[in-house]
């Protein structure tokens, strides 16, 4: 087991290293840190001052080692934009997309699970083809037209819920760091409609995921074997089915944490919702490289990190793999 | 008289999409206490379904048409779901073929044998523990307290279908099917399953139905004998009596074709011709007639009855 | 019997005559197929060619509402150009990108799949890393920043002209690792099977193997991932046009009209986002329903009867 878990973190390094061999190549090939710290009004003279004082004309890996250490302390460029390091931008606008994608998250286990289970047992049921339906219908509509429609529906015919933005929020540490809006009945009801639209992509998905592994599981030997034990049905289903269902909807579940942080980039642009997927179209916008490249890095490392760490549950909760140690 | 389990004129539809077609077609027979039977038959026969209609736990679209089943005098056939459950695991035990599909994999041995006998019984865990103990004790597995938390993937073949015997044992029921208990392991391992399974039987009064292809184990095992062909009955006796003095040319067929229990070395192996049809080919009267060396005009005709041709034995043959 | 006669008796065709869904979606689907190829010569006008449009005639309103011309059946949107001719050249540019980019998709995922899966051990491993990262990673970011890239260095100009080829190549390289790791599931299920063992005796070699015997019997998944990627490219290309990283702005398609009407749809013009989204929901829920049915069509296990 141990092994399991060294190997899955050195692996989880790698992965961490090419990538920011690459994010740092393309900074360095089309970045400029001298405008980004003193913007465009400078002389020449100055600017190639500032570009010996800054290292500019070091081989590249002697500056993509200093890149690595600089962003082992934290530092990992200047943006052009905000005139502040990069990691504290990102920061300063992480808290709106994480709590955009908890809200989400929780919608979607809280509605997946009961629907999928239940679709799964009983399929011919009225519930179950309407869910099947509607969730087809679902993945048919992208994101952003849903939260099109939604704004629409609620906010401009119905007028009951705020159309942009995050409403009230309150420094949830004192610090300034962490503008929550999950503490105000404001917040909240900004944060229904972006909440939900984000959960419309994954929701179908899930069901659907839940739904048909259950219906495979249930199918199985040992479910046959376990009626034939005399075990009640409840027992059946919710135990043993439920635990065998639960394995591959968890591993999915992990990577779609991930596509979920991508999708925030759409939501945020039609709720006008200061989180990490507006700076970063903003970034591209306006050509802020070392602040969209640190972003993308950023964004690995979460990816990378997420999945190790799903891959290592996976490995407690799923006893096969515990001996077997590889993938 | 009332047996222990009686099988009348069972009859099992399965509802496919272009019409249905029938599995097992009109099946009689009757277990006694302690009674080892055996049924056997090619694949696709009808062996299987028969002994999973018993505990009524045929996969759909299968369902019986006709016909009733007794088990100690209660028509269980007729049985809701939820009555039927305190019969199975409990009263009647089954044990299917292939334990590395039967048993969970994500949960250990343990975890499984208490949750049956809690299913049944009002008993603590470790009540529970303590029979489940026992159990494993008798059917000779090493350790029995480190199996229980191991899971299945842990333990060999042979190890993992005595730990489903041990299952079936939990309730100490009245009846144990057995379906295809040997094929899934090695040849030496079969023979000592075996062993178990008699020496349990006998030790315990238990009865037994073994559902299986292979004459061999039949022969060792059983007491009495049901030889199935295209869903249907064919021979019935004493298993002595059948294997030594086979009546229908199916059953002739069958034990001529094994190396010496009726052939003697030095003697031609027999070889049945053709194959057994598939459910939705059944020929007209005889099912067996197209392969039969004793084929007249009225076995394409009319289907033979089950009756009684002597010493005891029942056969389905026009020309015995 | 002819392959003709055989398919007209096959299960395939029966279990489709009996779902009445999936003849409304087929219908509706080569309906779509039809109008989207033949948009060039049926649509009003080319909303590709700048002369065409009149910045004038912005913002005008189905033919049915006040206001409303029978020159632009369904309006037009905010440049001034006709809402049918351009929802019909938008479907065209979003199916032709589609189609590039499952092909490039399949073919890149195929062959790695296939290696992967047939030669296992390292390569496997090391291939196999490869799809996870990328497809643990968030391609949508690499899309937009490729396209911003793109833009940056070569110009607007170039831009437009390379679009539709730069998409089918994003989405393309974004999504193989999809087909790899179906193949190479496949593929694995099958290399244990005798009949690989018995071609291996023969003497066939390792390729020969792999494509004539093993391919095909992956086929039925690859079929229904295709109808899934599929489905997935037209919302891919959507989602990137919508956000400006798509097609460019001269060249108009489903995403970015949708996002030219959002900024109007408090103000009114609701047509230049509506009828676009209905269009392009309709034509992705068709192709999921097909999926959908292939899929359970394809799939023995599941009896409905």
């Amino acid at each position: 087991m141990f092994a399991f878990i060294i190997r899955r973190i050195i692996q989880a390094v790698l992965v961490m290293l090419v990538i920011s061999l690459v994010g740092f190549s393309i900074k360095n090939s089309m970045g400029d840190p001298v405008r980004d710290l003193v913007g465009e009004r400078v002389t020449p003279e100055e600017r190639a001052q500032m570009a010996e004082k800054l290292g500019l004309n070091d081989p590249f890996l002697v500056q993509y080692g200093r890149f690595l250490k600089n962003a082992l302390k934290g530092d990992l460029g200047t943006s052009f934009i905000y005139r502040k390091p990069t990691l504290e931008v990102i920061l300063k606008h992480a808290p709106a997309t994480i709590e955009l994608v908890l809200g989400a998250a929780l919608i979607v286990i809280l509605v997946s699970l009961p629907l999928g289970v239940y679709s799964a047992l009983k399929p011919k049921s009225l519930l179950s083809r309407f869910t099947m339906g509607f969730s087809t219908l679902g993945v048919s509509v992208p994101v952003f037209l849903t939260a099109i429609m939604f704004i629409y529906l609620f906010a401009v015919t119905l007028r009951i819920l705020p159309s942009y933005g995050r409403g009230e929020t309150i420094d949830l540490f004192g610090n300034g760091y962490w503008q929550s809006g999950m503490f105000t009945i404001d917040g909240l009801k900004h944060l229904i409609l972006p909440c939900v639209s984000l959960a419309s992509i994954m929701l179908p998905l899930f069901i659907r995921l839940i739904r048909s592994e259950m219906m495979e599981v249930l199918e199985t030997e040992y479910i046959k074997y376990a009626k034939a034990k005399g075990l009640s049905p409840m027992r059946i289903w919710l135990v043993h089915a439920f635990k065998n269902t639960l394995l591959p909807v968890v591993t999915v579940f992990g990577i779609q944490i991930g596509i979920m942080f991508a999708f925030t980039i759409l939501t945020e642009t039609v709720f006008q919702w200061q989180g990490m997927g507006f700076m970063f179209l903003e970034a591209v916008e306006r050509s802020d490289i070392s602040l969209w490249i640190a972003y993308l890095v950023i964004v690995a490392a979460v990816f990378v990190f997420v999945n190790t760490v799903v891959d290592i549950m996976y490995g407690f909760i799923n006893p096969t793999v515990r001996i077997a140690g590889t993938r | 008289m009332s047996h222990l389990l009686e099988i009348h004129d069972l009859e099992v539809k399965f509802a496919l999409r272009f019409g249905d077609i029938t599995a097992i077609d009109g099946v009689s027979f009757a277990l006694d206490k302690g009674e080892r039977l055996g049924i056997v038959g090619e694949s696709g026969a009808g062996k299987s379904v028969t002994g999973f209609s018993i505990i009524n736990l045929i996969s759909k679209p299968g369902y019986i048409s006709k016909g009733n089943i007794r088990f100690e005098g209660n028509k269980i056939s007729s049985y809701s779901d939820e009555q039927m459950r305190k019969i199975r695991g409990n009263r009647i035990s089954m044990i299917f073929q292939d334990p590395m599909m039967t048993l969970n994999p994500v949960f250990t041995v343990g975890f499984q044998m208490i949750e049956t006998i809690q299913a049944h019984r009002k008993i603590s865990k470790a009540g529970a523990k303590k029979i489940a103990l026992e159990k494993l004790k008798k059917v000779h597995i090493p350790s029995p307290e480190q199996r229980l938390g191991q899971y299945p993937h842990e333990l060999s073949g042979g190890m993992r279908q005595r730990i489903i015997i041990a299952i079936s044992l939990l309730t100490d029921p009245a009846i144990i099917i057995a379906d295809e208990p040997t094929t899934a392991l090695d040849v030496t391992i079969q023979a000592e399953i075996m062993d178990l399974l008699q020496e349990l039987c006998e030790s315990d009064n238990m009865a037994l139905i073994l559902i299986t292809h292979d004459l061999g184990v039949v022969s060792q095992v059983t007491e009495k004998i049901a030889v199935m062909y295209a869903g249907k009955i064919i021979e019935y006796g004493s298993t002595d009596q059948v294997v030594k003095h086979p009546v229908h040319p199916y059953t002739e067929g069958l034990i001529k074709s094994i190396p010496g229990t009726v052939i003697k070395p030095g003697e031609d192996l027999v070889q049945i011709p053709g194959m057994m049809p598939t459910l939705t080919n059944i020929p007209p009267g005889c099912a067996f007639n197209p392969r039969c060396y004793l084929k007249e005009a009225i076995c394409t005709q009319k289907t033979p009855e089950l009756k009684e041709v002597g010493n005891g034995i029942l056969a389905a043959c026009h020309m015995k | 019997m002819t392959k003709f006669q055989k398919f007209k008796e096959s299960y395939f065709l029966y279990s489709f005559k009996r779902d009445k869904v999936a003849i409304a979606s087929f219908i509706i689907l080569a309906t779509l197929l039809i109008l989207a190829v033949t948009a060039p010569w049926i649509a009003p006008e080319d909303p590709y060619d700048a002369n065409n449009i009149d910045i004038m005639d912005s913002e005008i309103p189905p033919m049915w509402s006040e206001g409303g011309e029978s020159r632009f059946i369904l309006g037009t949107d905010n440049m001034g150009r006709d809402m049918l001719s351009t929802m019909l050249y938008g479907l065209r540019t979003s199916i032709l990108i589609a189609v590039g980019a499952v092909f490039l998709q399949a073919g890149l995922g195929i062959l790695v799949g296939l290696t992967a899966g047939y030669i296992g051990g390292k390569t496997d491993a090391i291939l196999m890393r490869i799809a996870d990262i990328q497809f643990s990673f968030p391609y949508l970011m690499l899309a937009i920043f490729i396209s911003a890239i793109f833009q940056a260095v070569y110009g607007i100009g170039s831009y437009e002209r390379l679009a539709v080829p730069l998409l089918i190549v994003i989405i393309g390289l974004a999504e193989w690792p999809m087909y790899a790791r179906t193949i190479r599931a496949s593929v694995m299920g099958e290399v244990n099977k005798e009949y690989v063992e018995a071609a291996r005796v023969i003497g066939l070699s390792r390729p020969t193997i792999m494509i004539r015997h093993v391919l095909p019997n992956s086929l039925t998944s690859l079929m229904v991932i295709s109808t899934i990627q599929f489905a997935n490219a037209v919302m891919s290309e959507a989602a990137l046009s919508f956000l400006g990283f798509g097609m460019p702005v001269t060249k108009p398609s489903l995403g970015s009209l949708i996002q030219a009407g959002f900024d109007f749809i408090f103000s009114g013009s609701w047509w230049i986002t509506v009828f676009p989204g209905i269009w392009l929901v309709l034509f992705v829920l068709v192709i999921n329903l097909l999926g959908d049915w292939l899929r359970d069509v394809l799939n023995p296990k599941l009896y409905k009867g």
